[in-house]
């Protein structure tokens, strides 16, 4: 897995690419507690890049979610698709997030 | 037609999830399994293996072992260790439909093991936890 960060105005784009499985998991939750202690608030996720997922990245996207939410910001989630939803579907996650079908338009409503 | 693909014995740890993604790979690959079926045998796969590393081994230095067989129209993967007895099919499905602050952090692997494959048996067998998931080879849907 490699993740990229990108400031867009106030908000931060974290690309995520390869794997989030359960040896890369404790990494993408790492990495934002570090972006969360830095004070960003709002992030998008981007998944363009995304190959695999299984219910330990999905554990990690709701732990991150909630410390988000925690701090009264806001996640948004970017170009989920393929297999990738799939995993999403099944498991009623498409539902509990806010999913974008690209990142410009997670932004705009990220910053309505 | 009864075929042994491939088998593979390695450590119950997490750090060899990759070993085994390989694996799965090339036994779905040799198989002929439609990709998106592959792709959820691989995460079904993770489900199991983590499962094992964390109950049947919860102090580690165990194995699991993994067998690929084509059996007819299907792809049958058994998954044995040789530690505590525990059935992650027992293990209670989650509420999937909880919006995100109450959603439990949790309860996926049985049930993404359930969902990902046609048919999923667990046995206990000469002091073994087995797994057996079982594939056709194209979806119906």
């Amino acid at each position: 897995m490699n993740i990229q960060t990108t400031k867009v105005s106030t908000t931060m784009v974290v690309t995520v690419a390869g794997r989030l499985d359960a040896v890369t998991a404790p990494d993408y939750e790492r990495r934002f507690t570090a972006l969360i202690a830095e004070g960003e608030k709002r992030f998008i996720v981007d998944f363009e890049k995304l190959d695999y997922i299984s219910s330990a990245g999905l554990r990690a996207l709701l732990a991150t979610a909630k410390r988000v939410k925690g701090i009264s910001g806001e996640i948004a989630l970017a170009n989920i698709g393929g297999t990738v939803k799939e995993v999403f579907d099944i498991s009623g996650f498409g539902s509990i997030f806010s999913m974008y079908e690209s990142v410009d338009s997670a932004l705009i409503a990220v910053n309505k | 037609m009864r075929e042994i693909l491939h088998t593979i014995t390695c450590a119950a740890r997490v750090e060899k999830l990759g070993e085994i993604a390989e694996f799965i790979e090339k036994c779905a690959e040799r198989f002929g399994l439609d990709v998106k079926r592959a792709f959820g045998l691989q995460v079904a796969v993770e489900e199991a293996f983590v499962n094992i590393c964390s109950y049947a081994y919860p102090e580690g230095g165990g194995d699991a072992t993994m067998t690929a067989k084509a059996e007819e129209d299907c792809l049958v993967l058994e998954i044995s260790d040789k530690g505590f007895p525990f059935n992650v099919l027992l293990l209670q499905d989650p509420d999937t439909s909880k919006d995100i602050t109450e959603r439990e952090i949790g309860g996926l692997g049985g049930y993404f093991i359930r969902r990902l494959t046609d048919n999923v048996s667990y046995r206990r067998e000469n002091g073994e936890n087995i797994l057996k998931m079982v594939l056709h080879r194209t979806g119906t849907s």
